[in-house]
């Protein structure tokens, strides 16, 4: 008896020394479609690439990343993120700065890359609204959105202030390209929060997570709500009588980061390199209506002009969008979220 | 010889005294890891600022910000119309059930006790299904005509309440029957008898004798309330912010954990000064077991 236990003991010892020579990676993302997509466009095809392992698991967020980072205790490799938590976390040490020189961001957008974060998708905060009160002239741009007169109905509107006051800036008449310029002040803010005071009557619901947005389209508890596209898209797909377009849209992305103190660190920073590439990206949109952060991707054929047309990122639509300012967020979100939250209060 | 027996007895005293309290090392133990050192923490790290040192600014920022007061108000606000509106519906219902024969008054506990087998989110978005815009409440009363448009039942301070007091019902109405249960029903008869009116021998000997119960149970609902996070941040819509609210949105905003623990330290005082006060009316254990 005791003979078969150390066997077993042995042998096992023996298979995980095998495995640790094969090369293998940990990538944490957040699950559901959102990982079957990226695990399908991504991760899949890079396994049969190079021949590593990748080992996925799904995670809590930047949080985790905290956690595992202040005890020393780092088993991811590679993590996916929001922009603007990656650019905190960045900033807070938790992350190791990207490489540059091996991820080759030559034709992505400015706004999709930082320090510590590389772009994977491309998402927009779009206006949404129900097709079943607006018809096909639904309101196209924030001033619209605002504009209760022209479009009398009951909003949905962000519950914190991500994404929250760059619609209002745009609503008072602010060009997209001076938004971050006019909120970089204290009273720029509370000029924005002011517009947001006076819709506030017409707001029925501030919202706090994608799911809840597209619910509420769904059962028609609001007429107009902003919301980020690709639940939108979904609820649609569902038979919500909802719609949007792009006009004015804030555009974010999701990223790739690496925790401080990876145990792969190298063999992730390759990761990363190539999974950026375009002909990885161009095979995101067939699983998730989330559109790629290089833009050599619309180039390769993959993507029809069909697909692309519903896409945050093409060109197209691309031009009539503005980009979040991660330096806006990082610099005001604190103070921004404070004051936000005297305005829910009131 | 009595010297002996008395050093004897003492002695044995002694023993019988380390025995319990190595009985009870367990408990106290358990209490210290789970209790008092989480608590201490608590109290520490919401005294270390954002670089780490010492600081009040976890403190000064609830000052400064006025969302931080009135976040503290409307907390303190649904707590108190829960428990209000548990008294009104829970009291004459326990009542109710008090008077029945054993084996009825055991069925209605039942169906009181039945909604604690549903889990509390399942329930919350159940009253947001049945009470929204296009809801079956709403839905039924304009087909039968009762109102035209659309009543707002939910996303708001009125939604809020309804999913509170459902789900606190039962926190109430226990202790109250069981405080009306113990009431020996010859006090009444009594008062009957020395020509007392039954409304008079309610308010007079019935309603006094069941206070602790209805103490107790209040004091639970209203306990539990103020950390309430789940039933507010679904059915208020975003305008109803409590303090269990906003130390999440402080955990995701701040880098630090102070910001949220001073949240809860001051929710903390608060709590415990409510107790207090609440303790020089009534016995606290009343609260375990809301008999006499």
């Amino acid at each position: 008896m005791n003979h078969k236990i150390a066997l077993t003991i042995a042998a096992s010892l023996l298979a995980t020394t095998a495995l640790a020579q094969e090369k293998s990676l940990t990538v944490a993302s957040w699950g559901g479609s959102y990982q079957d997509a990226q695990s399908k466009a991504l991760f899949e095809p890079y396994e049969a690439a190079t021949g590593v392992t990748v080992k996925q698991e799904s995670y809590g967020g930047m949080s985790d990343v905290r956690l595992q980072v202040t005890s020393g205790q780092v088993t991811l490799d590679v993590v996916a993120s929001g922009s603007g938590s990656a650019a905190r976390a960045g900033a807070e040490g938790l992350l190791e700065p990207l490489d540059y020189d091996m991820i080759d961001v030559s034709r992505f957008p400015d706004a999709f890359y930082s320090e510590y974060c590389v772009g994977g998708d491309v998402f927009s905060v779009v206006p949404a609204y129900s097709t079943k009160t607006y018809g096909d002239n639904g309101p196209r741009g924030w001033a619209d959105f605002f504009d209760t007169e022209k479009f009398p109905g009951s909003r949905g509107y962000r519950g914190t202030v991500a994404g929250a006051l760059e619609p209002a800036m745009m609503a008072l008449g602010v060009a997209p390209e001076d938004v971050y310029t006019e909120l970089d002040s204290e009273e720029g803010i509370e000029r924005a929060l002011d517009k947001i005071r006076e819709l506030k009557p017409n707001i029925a619901v501030f919202w706090t997570s994608g799911a809840q947005h597209a619910q509420l389209m769904k059962d028609g508890e609001v007429d107009m709500t902003t919301g980020w596209n690709g639940r939108f898209d979904n609820a649609a797909a569902d038979g919500a009588e909802v719609s949007y377009n792009f006009d004015q849209g804030l555009l974010d992305y999701d990223c790739f980061a690496i925790p401080k103190g990876a145990p792969n660190k190298e063999l992730a920073m390759e990761f990363i390199a190539e999974i950026s590439k375009a002909e990885y990206q161009d095979d995101l949109p067939k699983f998730i209506t989330y559109g790629p952060t290089n833009g050599a991707a619309y180039e390769t054929g993959e993507i029809t002009e069909q697909v692309a047309a519903v896409l945050p990122s093409s060109p197209a639509n691309m031009a009539m969008q503005l980009p979040i300012s991660l330096e806006w967020y990082t610099k005001w979100e604190t103070i921004a979220a404070e004051m936000y939250q005297e305005m829910l209060t009131e | 010889m009595t010297d002996l027996h008395a050093a004897g007895l003492r002695r044995d005293e002694r023993l019988e005294r380390w025995k319990l309290f190595g009985l009870a090392s367990p408990a106290i133990l358990l209490v210290l890891v789970i209790l008092v050192i989480p608590v201490g923490w608590l109290f520490y790290v919401s005294f270390v600022g954002a670089d780490g040192n010492f600081s009040l600014e976890n403190y000064e920022r609830m000052v400064s910000r006025k969302s931080y007061l009135r976040i503290f108000v409307t907390t303190f606000q649904v707590s108190i119309l829960t428990t209000v509106l548990c008294i009104v519906i829970g009291y004459p219902l326990a009542y109710f059930i008090s008077q029945l024969p054993t084996r009825w008054a055991n069925l209605c506990l039942v169906t009181v006790l039945l909604p604690f087998w549903t889990s509390l989110l399942v329930r919350t978005y159940a009253w947001l299904v049945l009470l929204q815009k296009q809801g079956l409440v709403n839905q039924w009363a304009i087909s039968l005509g009762l109102w035209d448009e659309p009543l707002k039942f939910v996303h708001n301070m009125t939604g809020t309440l309804i999913g509170m007091v459902h789900i606190m019902l039962p926190f109430l109405i226990l202790p109250v029957y069981g405080a009306m249960r113990a009431i020996d029903k010859d006090y009444l008869k009594a008062a009957s008898n020395l020509g007392a009116s039954p409304r008079r021998a309610f308010w007079t000997v019935f309603f006094p004798l069941s206070t602790p119960g209805l103490f107790a149970g209040s004091l639970m609902v209203f306990v539990l309330c103020l950390g309430f996070f789940v039933t507010p941040a679904v059915l208020g819509g975003g305008r109803v912010i409590m303090v269990s609210m906003k130390i999440v949105s402080n955990i995701e905003l701040f880098v630090n954990w102070g910001a949220a623990s001073s949240l809860g330290v001051v929710l903390l005082a608060l709590t415990v000064i409510i107790l207090w006060i609440a303790s020089r009316f009534t016995r606290l254990e009343q609260m375990a077991g809301g008999g006499h």
